[in-house]
Parts: structure tokens; C-alpha cells; sequence
């Protein structure tokens, strides 16, 4: 099996409202990631393509609508889609169409254009829940976070403030980031003073809508070699849904990120996650979520994820920094392109090439998470300036 | 690297300032309930809440379900859950989809429902509660709209107030 290099990427802004076409800003994240890797469209084989909810473009069939601007017209190319997982699925899909060694070039773009949903985007989002059992009590988006988060935080007895770190992190951490939409200092005291939209969840808990895409390059090693010094491999990758009927699991520990992680790490031959993983995103479209996925990635233990936060372990500078990037609190969430985001950002942290968003330390090892659907998805790649120890194991 | 993408500003998108194509759709749908959820919908109308047991795993489930996804086979029987049970986890919602406020606050809850196992619960809403006195595990029953009102909904709840 071909090991899977990722060399290049591209990210466009990240904004409430783009002038850009869903179209066009595939295009310009797409051509941004083929420029970074010296390449052109015709070198490109295959491409995989990330959208979240048809709903949001009011297009169905939006892979084939966003195809053009993806570039993979007149070659092989899916949309794979799994919910808010899908950012980070997709360059899974890129990798197995690599290391089947069916390709050795593939083309990963995702995309997100939240905003043409009116009057606001969250009535997409309403369409997820059961039509029979659920959407008569007229629920909206916010309820599943807030029942989970509050879940989580009578579980292990956790306060507001322990959560609202995360939020001041990584909204000031996206001050290094040009693409940023949310980036701000803020005090634990301005969240706990925002609105509460449903208690437990307050306004600053919360990522913004957005629209941004975003683009990678994966090569297979004989290609990767030729095209760069700086190769980023996978390592390991992981991806596992939990079941439809979310009342009946306890919502205080997500179990299908553990899975997803556990065959991600297998497949890197990662024993000791906590010592082997030298900085994360994961992922953070509320604050509370980027403790349950430290905790899900066994990145700490259960429980214990705001105590390491309190204790600066997660900050840039810290001994597992996470979203260093900014994350979704930060940068905005344009659902799929932010889980590629996290991918990009731990290839150039990886690279040595974040600039002012470098972590010290010369890490050599990270993991980019994402989440979605009905609280169960979880999709996990593991990256690397070392090729895989576990070469050849099979995942599972 | 340049930066890439025009962020455009409320004003700029609803005056004009740039073309907007705007589209309406009316979907409409109506869903049959299928097996299992048109028992349970059946049971709502008779004032009851109809869970499932397998055998094999020995699990009584709510909401009910045709086949026991844990052991990927039928399930065995459908069974009568007790209409009482504890609050698993609650939110105080006060914005409705669209983020606009709303007058008097929703309370949704996970209520776990006794006489299913452990942690089977299903999502309704509390009723006759301040919210602030709301806890975890508090006890709670189902309110029932009158038989004649009832429609097989899991509206013939009208919501779960504390025992």
C-alpha cells in the first residue's frame, strides 16, 4: 500500500458572507493549493469533493453543481458526505483513493456557502431531526449542543468558566490568522455575559456561519518525493458513526470519536496518544466540543480536559496545543472547508511554515478532528514528518 | 499567500448593492410512521408510551424500533414503558430557530423513561417548572392532552412536569 503524502494547501477567507459563488470559492481554494504545490490542473488524476447539507445552497446534487470549480471535470470524482464530519472525511477519501494505488495524484476541496439560507442558515438545520418523534416539539439546532453540553458538565460537575477558556483561546489565537472571521481577546467574563441562546450555551460559546472553502494536495510517496522536501505523510486515518437514536446513548462522552480515533491511531502505530501527539484540532464549532474531543481522542482522560486547558496545556505554547489555528470559535465555520482548515493548519504546523501560528518545539506528529450529523460522526487523520510506523496494518 | 474571497456586508447583500436571485420552495411532505413508530404513535392516542424488547440483548427500547440495531435482528415484542422518569439532561432555550427571542422560554429534555433500560430516553419538553429549578435527575410525568384531543403525536404529550 502506497504511503500518502499531503503537499500542498490552500484556504480562502473565511467570512459571514462571501461575494464569491460556492463555485467560485472552490476554485480559489483549489487553485491556491495547486499553486502551492507546483502543480496544474492537468496534473491532477482524481478529486474528491467535501459539501455539508444540500439545504444551505438550496442546490441539490451540489457536488456536481461545484465540480467546475473543484476541478474535476472530465476526471474521476465523488462528494462524500458525513455531516459536520465531512471536512475531514474527504481527505480520507482522497487517501484511499491514493493508497489504493489506483491514483497518485488527488485534488481534496471543501466547501461551504452558508449564507444564501435565508432568513438564517440554522433552518437547514432544522431538517435533522426525526419527523416523527422530534421536529413536532419544535426543536431547533442549539438543543442537541446544549443538552449534550449540559450532560457533559453534570457528569464531571464542570463550571461555565472552564468551558469559556476555550472560547477566549481560540478566538484570540485566530488573531494570527489572515483568514479569520471571528478573531478577538476576549475574557472569560464576556462569555459568561453574552446572551444565553439555550442555557447552557451563550453566544460566545459559539462558532458563527460562514461561507470559505478550502483545498489540499495528496501524492502518493514516488510523486511526493519529486515534488517536495517538505512532504506531510498520513499516518493514520479513522472515521465512525454512532446511532440515529441519540436519546438512548449517554451524550457525556462521545464514544464514535474514540472509535474513529483508536483505528486512526492503530494505523500510525500511535500506542501513547497524550506523549505521541505533539499538537491537535479538534473539533470546536461550540467550546465545550473541543474538551469532549480531547477527551474522545484520548488526548486527556475523561473529565479532564478542563483542567488541562486551565492549566495552559492546550495553548500554543503549551505541552498539547490545540487549535492553534483558531479553530472554528475563531476562524468561522463554514462547515466542511473548516474541517479541511484543520488539516491544512496542522500541515503547515507541521512544515514549520504557520508563521506567528507556529507551535515551538518542531512537532512531529498531529491529528485534525472533525464531528457531525446527530452527535455521531467522528472523522480523525493522523499527520506526520515521518512516514507511518504501522506500515501495512490494516486498520482494524 | 494572497488571501482569497470579497466578504460582503449585510448592508451590501439586502440593498441592492450587489444582484440577488431569490428562491421560495414550498416542500411539502408526508411521512407514513412505518412499523414500529406507527405502534408507538398508536399507543401515544391511548395515552400509553410503547417501547420494544430483544431477547437477545435483553434491552427494552424507547423509542421503539422494528429491529434491535444492536443485534441486527426483529425485535421480540413491544411492551408498555411507564409513563414516568428522570431527567437526563434539559436546556433553557430562549431564541427559536431563527435566533429571534422568544417570550417564554422552552424547556427540551432527555427524560428517561422508567421501565425501559438504563438510559433509554426520548426528547420532550418540560412544563409547570420554574426552569431555574430544573436538575438533573429530577423526577418527572407525563402530561397528557384529554383522549379526545389525542391524534397519535408525541404532542398528545403536552410536555413532563416534576412528580
Amino acid at each position: 500500500m502506497p504511503d500518502v503524502a499531503i503537499i500542498g494547501a490552500g484556504t480562502t477567507r473565511f467570512m459571514r458572507r462571501s461575494l464569491e459563488t460556492g463555485k467560485e470559492l472552490s476554485y480559489e481554494a483549489a487553485k491556491m493549493a495547486l499553486d502551492s504545490a507546483g502543480l496544474t490542473l492537468k496534473d491532477i488524476q482524481a478529486v474528491c469533493m467535501g459539501t455539508a447539507p444540500d439545504a444551505f445552497d438550496g442546490l441539490h446534487m451540489k457536488g456536481e453543481y461545484l465540480l467546475d470549480g473543484a476541478g474535476g471535470f472530465g476526471k474521476p470524482y465523488m462528494r462524500g458526505y458525513v455531516g459536520g464530519g465531512t471536512g475531514v472525511f474527504a481527505p480520507i477519501q482522497g487517501w484511499y483513493h491514493v493508497a489504493s494505488g489506483l491514483f497518485d495524484i488527488c485534488l481534496v476541496v471543501c466547501e461551504e456557502k452558508m449564507s444564501s439560507c435565508q432568513p438564517h442558515p440554522q433552518g437547514a438545520f432544522l431538517t435533522i431531526f426525526d419527523h416523527t418523534t422530534e421536529r413536532p416539539l419544535g426543536p431547533n439546532l442549539l438543543w442537541i449542543f446544549a443538552l449534550e453540553m449540559n450532560r457533559y458538565m453534570t457528569t464531571y460537575g464542570i463550571q461555565k468558566k472552564d468551558i469559556a477558556l476555550v472560547s477566549v483561546k481560540n478566538k484570540k489565537n485566530a488573531m494570527d490568522n489572515p483568514i479569520a472571521q471571528l478573531p478577538m481577546e476576549i475574557t472569560v467574563d464576556d462569555v459568561l455575559k453574552s446572551e444565553v441562546l439555550a442555557w447552557p450555551v451563550q453566544r460566545l460559546d459559539v462558532s458563527p456561519t460562514s461561507d470559505g472553502a478550502a483545498a489540499i494536495v495528496l501524492a502518493s510517496e514516488k510523486v511526493a518525493r519529486k515534488l517536495t522536501n517538505k512532504p506531510v505523510w498520513i499516518q493514520g486515518v479513522g472515521w465512525s458513526l454512532d446511532t440515529s437514536y441519540w436519546t438512548d446513548k449517554d451524550l457525556c462522552y462521545p464514544r464514535y470519536v474514540e472509535k474513529a480515533a483508536r483505528m486512526a491511531y492503530g494505523m500510525a502505530g500511535v500506542k501513547e496518544p497524550k506523549k505521541e501527539i505533539n499538537v491537535v484540532e479538534p473539533y470546536d464549532p461550540f467550546d465545550y466540543k473541543e474538551l469532549h474531543h480531547l477527551e474522545g481522542l484520548l488526548l486527556c482522560d475523561k473529565g479532564d480536559a478542563p483542567r488541562i486547558t486551565a492549566d495552559g496545556v492546550t495553548q500554543r505554547n503549551g505541552n498539547m496545543p490545540a487549535c492553534p489555528s483558531g479553530g472554528l470559535l475563531g476562524c468561522g465555520n463554514p462547515i466542511a472547508a473548516s474541517g479541511l482548515m484543520k488539516i491544512s493548519e496542522i500541515f503547515y504546523q507541521l512544515r514549520g511554515e504557520a508563521g506567528k501560528r507556529q507551535v515551538p518545539g518542531k512537532p512531529l506528529r498531529g491529528l485534525a478532528q472533525a464531528w457531525g450529523d446527530l452527535m455521531q460522526v467522528g472523522t480523525v487523520v493522523v499527520m506526520g514528518v515521518d512516514k507511518p510506523r504501522a506500515k501495512g496494518k490494516k486498520a482494524r | 499567500m494572497e488571501l482569497k474571497g470579497k466578504p460582503l456586508t449585510d448592508e451590501e447583500f439586502r440593498k441592492g448593492k450587489v444582484i440577488t436571485v431569490p428562491w421560495n420552495p414550498k416542500a411539502m411532505y408526508e411521512w407514513d410512521t412505518g412499523t414500529a413508530m406507527g405502534r408507538y404513535l398508536d399507543g401515544m392516542k391511548q395515552g400509553k408510551i410503547i417501547g420494544v424488547q430483544c431477547h437477545k440483548c435483553r434491552r427494552i427500547m424507547v423509542p421503539p424500533r422494528d429491529f434491535c440495531e444492536l443485534c441486527f435482528r426483529n425485535v421480540d415484542e413491544y411492551t408498555e414503558i411507564k409513563d414516568t422518569g428522570s431527567v437526563n439532561t434539559f436546556s433553557i432555550c430562549n431564541v427559536s430557530w431563527d435566533m429571534k427571542r422568544i417570550s417564554s422560554p422552552l424547556i427540551p429534555a432527555v427524560i428517561e423513561l422508567d421501565g425501559a433500560s438504563e438510559g433509554m430516553g426520548i426528547m420532550h419538553l418540560l412544563g409547570e417548572v420554574d426552569p431555574k429549578s430544573v436538575t438533573r435527575g429530577m423526577k418527572v410525568k407525563a402530561v397528557w392532552k384529554p383522549a379526545q384531543e389525542r391524534e397519535g403525536a408525541i404532542t398528545d404529550i403536552r410536555y413532563f412536569k416534576p412528580l
